[in-house]
């Protein structure tokens, strides 16, 4: 038997740990499906300092919230988030399957649990005298000292699969700096970078082209993207600017005569 | 409240991660599916530990974390490493050997 604090414990966090797992066959989306594996794992944490297990219970949130499931946060990253289930049955009535043997063994496990006498527990206030951990290790290395090293191999043979199942093998020369500098100046065409936006124009916007000596809007200095959608707005052309010829001299359609600059100073003194 | 209530959320966690690996076809999911099984399992070590007032099924769980943990790590490396080839992670698309 245990304390009423403990069942109340118990009685708040299994509802909602349960909810928590049906999220993981219901969740449309991976990354909402790890959370609610998140939560179920530090629920469980919980239960296991409630079952006088502390040490478990912070192994349980240092390794599983901690490592695994972050782990696994970081790899929906990587494959895409938005990876999403396919709905198309590749086999005729697996899902009703499905459903049939998981309803089926839960009713299985549930009925053998609920059937079977257990012992009155015997709880570990003895094994536990010295604190868990000691407890834990005197066992841990008396009688499980082989499988301790054999898990230690385990771990790092683990390492190293990871390490050579994400190797990406080169199939072509790396392309550096030089290369790419190489490359460029081969293939013609600009060396130095585009004009930006706006200069010499009168207004400095993104959306407005630069004007060159002759006073033409150069289009490139504009973002390709502004020109692709249609957003690129006209240079402000003056009629005079269009008066002018190649060469910058005044001609014909030149308009009216600019003020001197000398007569404004004049009127100011 | 008995302790043996502890043991049924055990069974009905690791039907739901069972149902999980059956249902879902996105293969981290599965794997979570197969997550949640271990920890059932682990959950179920700790209660019988504390009812039979001995510590050996709390080494035991601690060993299935150990296991689970560098299962995880290679599980999730040959996920990485077959999205990269075929550009998806659903268990369906690998049928290399089918036809």
């Amino acid at each position: 038997m245990v304390g009423a604090g403990e069942a109340v414990l118990f009685w708040c966090l299994a509802p909602v740990m349960v909810v928590a797992a049906l999220g993981l066959v219901f969740a449309r989306k991976a990354v909402h499906a790890t959370l609610c594996v998140v939560f179920v794992m530090v629920c469980l944490a919980v239960l296991y300092v409630a079952n006088e297990a502390p040490f478990l219970g912070i192994v349980q949130i240092v390794v599983y919230t901690g490592a695994v499931m972050m782990l696994f946060l970081f790899v929906i990253m990587l494959v895409g988030v938005d990876a999403s289930d396919s709905l198309v049955e590749t086999i005729r009535g697996q899902r009703l399957v499905g459903w049939l043997l998981g309803l089926g063994l839960g009713a299985v496990l549930v009925g053998v649990l609920t059937r079977v006498a257990f012992p009155e527990g015997v709880g570990l206030a003895e094994a536990n005298e010295v604190t868990n951990p000691v407890g834990l290790a005197r066992i841990l290395f008396t009688d499980f000292v082989f499988g301790l090293e054999i898990v230690g191999i385990l771990l790092v043979t683990a390492a190293l699969a990871a390490l050579t199942l994400t190797h990406k093998q080169r199939l072509v020369p790396r392309v550096g700096q030089k290369e790419m500098a190489a490359s460029r100046v081969a293939g013609g065409g600009s060396l130095v970078p585009l004009p930006a936006p706006g200069v010499y124009a009168q207004r400095n916007a993104m959306d407005v082209p630069a004007l060159d000596a002759q006073g033409r809007p150069i289009t490139a200095s504009v973002s390709r993207v502004l020109r692709i959608r249609g957003q690129e707005r006209g240079a402000p052309v003056e009629s005079e600017i269009l008066g002018l010829d190649d060469s910058g001299a005044p001609g014909r359609l030149a308009g009216p005569a600019r003020r001197d600059p000398a007569d404004t100073t004049e009127e100011e003194s | 409240m008995d302790l043996s209530n502890y043991l049924v959320l055990a069974a009905i966690l690791f039907t739901i991660g069972a149902a999980t690996v059956l249902l879902r076809r996105n293969a981290i999911i599965v794997f979570m599916g197969i997550e949640l099984m271990l920890n059932a399992s682990n959950l179920m070590f700790v209660t019988f530990a504390r009812m039979h007032g001995d510590l050996t099924g709390q080494v035991v769980a601690f060993f299935v974390m150990v296991v689970a943990a560098a299962e995880v790590v290679v599980g999730l490396a040959i996920i990485v490493s077959i999205f990269r080839t075929r550009r998806s992670a659903s268990v369906d698309d690998v049928n290399l050997l089918k036809n």
